[in-house]
């Protein structure tokens, strides 16, 4: 969205309170092709309103968007420095003079806490800012207690599992280390290491972080409130555009329409997450720093589970599992106070299936022998997915420009290398919080040389950036393999990241194979075709058919912890979606899906919400089992009809998903 | 009618989506883990919130919710609600659970209600929601509008009009799908709310910011209620029981699925 009347003043002015031309941009063109499936053939372009009916707008001071750790490290820090001693605000607004400042958080889903992750973490930021910190406070937090790193050999010998791999299995076999198909390390290097440090739940965190900023008075949180796009002025950020209610599927008005409303700010936080749409609008028009790149991703899946009784398993036990199901996907299972596990596996965009389903593969995973004598006879509490960023500091974007700072996942804080994210995305909020309290403090406009001057630089001199740079090559490796992946990830965290087994990153469309070359040597190229062909007449996914033929056993459903993918759904997330949004998953160019084999949106789908056309072509959509991971934004194998890093799927924001503040 | 003070009583209950699972605590019965588990606006009393709101911006009246729940719960919640629709918050902390007794709910509610600076009872309409989705008893807000003095109380209210003078009708649900429609000459009245007419109004940034500016003053204000409950026994608490059975069943015909679907009705 372009105003060329506004181009032509200085940032600085648009920060501090210009008015612009809200009508201008309102009139922007949109790419409304035919071959675009969305928004409907007959919608408006993109921003524009029938007549009679006009956009709101509303101005505060700091315009946030999405709640989770790193947007409660900065409203936490932001609301204690706020207010002086006598709880008198420190600085007045300047969108409403004589107030304090404005600051308002939008968070897509229906409640604070309805964050996927289960988290282990050393917990260092958590502690600085709150240095008393009573985990007891907060449900299902406990220390760490013991620490596990366990190599799973395949029972079924099913998993694709290169020779070196089975000759080390074979010897394990042989000389007896291997127990219930399983090999626990002797050793956990430093680097992964989280003792001395606690176990969360993110949902249950959220909600105590939330309601202690809440309860300070200073910022507010409003959940249920999708955040459609950034509002720019060539490069400078002046605010955001919240999504449009009362619209049906195709975004076309309808009774009770009200458009999203305009909120303009002097800076705008955007912690979004990796997947959120503001930040990856913020990435189209802005692009990546030189050299840059979010490639490398991952979905978790994870369940919280009542362990049956009498399970020896102790709380704060932290189990890191590798090698099954598939060489490439990790497994984690951390002991929650109560008896309660929470516990889960990533499938990464560098395991080259394009039938790489992370629903089949949890289930799998659970009932190893090493895991399943200890959760047989538990019970599904909660069930959720999310994708994860695992690119890091390569991945990450202008931390900074005029009127708009970024934090947390979709920032590039993850740690590749010691598997971390959660207390250095709130990290990287704290250091913001305290940058803004500066220059607020100080009188100064939030401009990119301001924001760089602060925030950028502490961000810099932190122990975040500098152990995120260590990080930075450790998973260049497993471009190559997973063997080369996991001797890289030893060699940089053994030598802090000197250091590591190189590997070209590609675009994650540009490394999945067709299904004929995945298969290869185990079914041929006919019987795929004919798999394809009843499951795409029946509308089912293909990975169920695949796996059963190469060997994987079927699931017994115990109707408590193994369910179908749609009682998860159900039983364990909750999953809804409020009506009036419309479908925030759409697909780019219909002919581009039409000409698809592998369809691996569909096989990838953590909520079965993207499913296969019996009619053939595009696949269809239901919003009301979308979980809002963004799996599908980067397990898409055909590139964008306009190039770029992208795929052929548009993922935007939506409401509603799981309802579950356990997770 | 100008000026009219439309009080709604409503709290929270977790969200039905939850499963819940009673226990005996030191207190006497509680749900599991009820303070981790997201909470909710009470549906029925969501329908009498929206319907006041509506019923406000026609005659130019004002919106209380009284809320007698834990206020950190509470808060949580308002972060959803208060983006609906305009209302001043007054804030009861106390339990939430559905495990209270309904008399000393309805003393403590009534008499957060008479509180209210400015209560005019001629103009004072009760809101409700005609059941609750933590307790169904219904009797909450018959005993408050007793314990004010309104005598015209209308349970399962799908719709209200007031007239310049004060009258109004009221429709209210009775059996076999029919409405009763009731006239009276003028308030006070207490009317338990069925759904209503109205959909769930959109999220509105500038009711938000409004009503969070005295949303939050009134949380930190909020009275305890700690509802003894001395007196009170349970013989037993539970659940309705899960219907949910998921069964994996090949190659069945269709006579077999519609013979355990008329099953399945009929038990």
């Amino acid at each position: 969205m372009t105003d060329t009347s506004a181009q032509q003043l200085p940032a600085e002015s648009l920060l501090t309170g210009v008015l612009v031309d809200d009508a201008a941009a309102d009139k922007a063109p949109a790419d409304n092709s035919p071959d675009h499936n969305a928004p409907g053939d007959d919608a408006l372009p993109e921003g524009a309103l029938p007549d009679g009916v006009e956009r709101q707008r509303m101005d505060v001071d700091i315009a946030c968007v999405g709640f989770g750790p790193a947007m409660g490290g900065f409203l936490h820090t932001l609301s204690r420095g706020l207010l002086n001693e006598d709880g008198a605000p420190a600085v007045e607004s300047k969108a409403m003079p004589g107030m304090p400042p404005q600051v308002i958080c939008y968070e897509r889903a229906d409640d604070i806490g309805f964050g996927v992750s289960g988290v282990v973490t050393k917990g260092r930021g958590i502690r600085a800012s709150f240095p008393d910190l009573d985990l007891s406070q907060i449900p299902l937090a406990t220390r760490v207690t013991d620490e596990k790193v366990v190599f799973l050999l395949d029972p079924h010998g099913a998993s694709r599992r290169p020779g070196l791999m089975r000759v080390k299995e074979a010897f394990l076999r042989a000389v007896g280390l291997a127990k219930n198909h399983a090999y626990e390390l002797p050793y956990i290097p430093n680097f992964l290491r989280k003792e001395p440090g606690f176990l969360l739940s993110m949902g249950q965190f959220n909600q105590w972080a939330g309601g202690q900023i809440m309860g300070q008075g200073v910022a507010q949180i409003w959940p249920g409130t999708p955040v459609a796009e950034p509002l720019m002025f060539d490069q400078v950020v002046v605010g955001v555009r919240l999504q449009d209610q009362g619209v049906d599927k195709q975004g076309r008005p309808e009774a009770g329409f009200m458009p999203g409303m305009d909120i303009r700010s002097q800076l705008t936080v955007v912690a979004d997450g990796p997947v959120g749409a503001v930040g990856r609008k913020l990435d189209e028009k802005l692009g990546l720093p030189t050299g840059n790149h979010a490639r490398e991703w991952a979905v978790g899946m994870k369940m919280v589970v009542d362990l049956p009784e009498g399970c020896e398993l102790k709380e704060g036990l932290v189990l890191h599992t590798l090698g099954y199901p598939e060489p490439e996907i990790f497994g984690f299972l951390y002991v929650y106070p109560g008896n309660i596990a929470s516990l889960g596996i990533f499938v990464p965009s560098w395991y080259d299936s394009p039938v790489r389903t992370g629903y089949r593969y949890l289930q799998h995973w659970m009932q190893h022998p090493y895991l399943w004598k200890h959760l047989k006879g538990g019970r599904m509490r909660s069930w959720g997915a999310k994708s994860l960023q695992e690119s890091g500091r390569k991945g990450e974007p202008h931390l900074v420009g005029d009127g708009f700072a970024r934090i947390g996942e979709g920032s590039g804080t993850t740690n590749v290398l010691t598997g971390s994210g959660f207390d250095e995305a709130w990290t990287s909020g704290v250091l913001l919080g305290v940058s803004v309290l500066e220059l607020l403090k100080a009188g100064k406009p939030f401009t990119k040389d301001n924001l760089t001057r602060s925030y950028v630089r502490r961000r810099r001199d932190s122990w975040l950036d500098r152990e995120a740079k260590m990080a930075e090559k450790a998973r260049d490796g497993f471009q190559v393999g997973v063997i080369q992946g996991l001797i890289g990830m030893a060699l940089a965290g053994l030598t802090d990241g000197k250091a590591f087994w190189p590997g070209a990153t590609k675009k994650p469309h540009e490394r999945i194979p067709s299904l004929e070359d995945f298969f290869r040597g185990r079914i041929p190229a006919d019987e795929i075709a004919r798999i394809r062909s009843e499951c795409t007449q029946k509308g089912l996914p293909l990975h169920g058919a695949l796996m059963d033929r190469v060997g994987w056993p079927s699931i017994q459903f115990d109707g408590q912890l193994l369910v179908s993918h749609q009682d998860a759904l159900l039983l364990g997330g909750k999953v809804q979606a409020p009506a009036g949004y419309r479908d925030h998953v759409t697909f780019k160019s219909r002919h581009v899906c039409q000409a698809c084999d592998e369809k691996v949106c569909i096989e990838a789908c953590s909520g079965q919400a993207i499913t296969t056309n019996p009619d053939g072509g595009v696949p269809l959509f239901d919003r009301e089992k979308c979980v809002h991971c963004g799996a599908c934004i980067w397990n898409c194998s055909k590139p964008a009809p306009k190039g770029g890093e992208g795929a052929n799927v548009d993922f935007q924001a939506g409401a509603g998903g799981l309802h579950s503040a356990e997770n | 009618m100008k000026g009219l003070q439309i009080v709604v009583l409503g709290s929270i209950v977790p969200d039905p989506l939850q499963t819940l699972e009673p226990i005996v605590g030191p207190t006497g019965p509680a749900l599991k883990n009820e303070m981790m588990l997201p909470a909710v606006l009470d549906p029925w009393a969501g329908h009498a919130l929206f319907e006041a709101a509506s019923l406000a911006k026609r005659v130019e009246g004002k919106v209380y919710l009284v809320a007698l729940g834990p206020k950190a719960k509470l808060q949580q919640v308002m972060m959803s609600v208060a983006q609906k629709v305009p209302f001043e918050i007054v804030v009861l902390d106390g339990p939430a659970s559905g495990f209270a007794d309904a008399a000393e709910t309805a003393r403590a509610l009534a008499g957060a209600v008479e509180k209210i600076p400015g209560l005019d009872k001629g103009k004072l309409l009760l809101f409700g929601g005609w059941q609750s989705a933590s307790r169904g008893t219904g009797a909450v807000l018959s005993m408050v509008g007793e314990l004010l003095g309104i005598t015209d109380q209308f349970q399962g209210v799908d719709e209200i009009n007031v007239a310049e003078d004060g009258s109004f009708t009221v429709l209210e649900r009775i059996e076999g799908g029919s409405y009763q429609q009731s006239s009276c000459q003028g308030l006070p009245a207490a009317l338990g709310w069925a759904t209503g007419n109205l959909p769930e109004p959109p999220n509105n940034p500038q009711v938000g910011m409004a009503n969070m500016r005295l949303i939050m003053p009134a949380l930190q204000k909020a009275v305890p209620a700690p509802l003894k409950g001395e007196g009170l026994r349970y013989q037993g608490v539970e659940v309705p029981s899960q219907r949910r059975e998921t069964r994996i069943v090949k190659n069945a015909s269709v006579d077999e699925i519609a013979r355990e679907i008329a099953d399945w009705i009929r038990a």
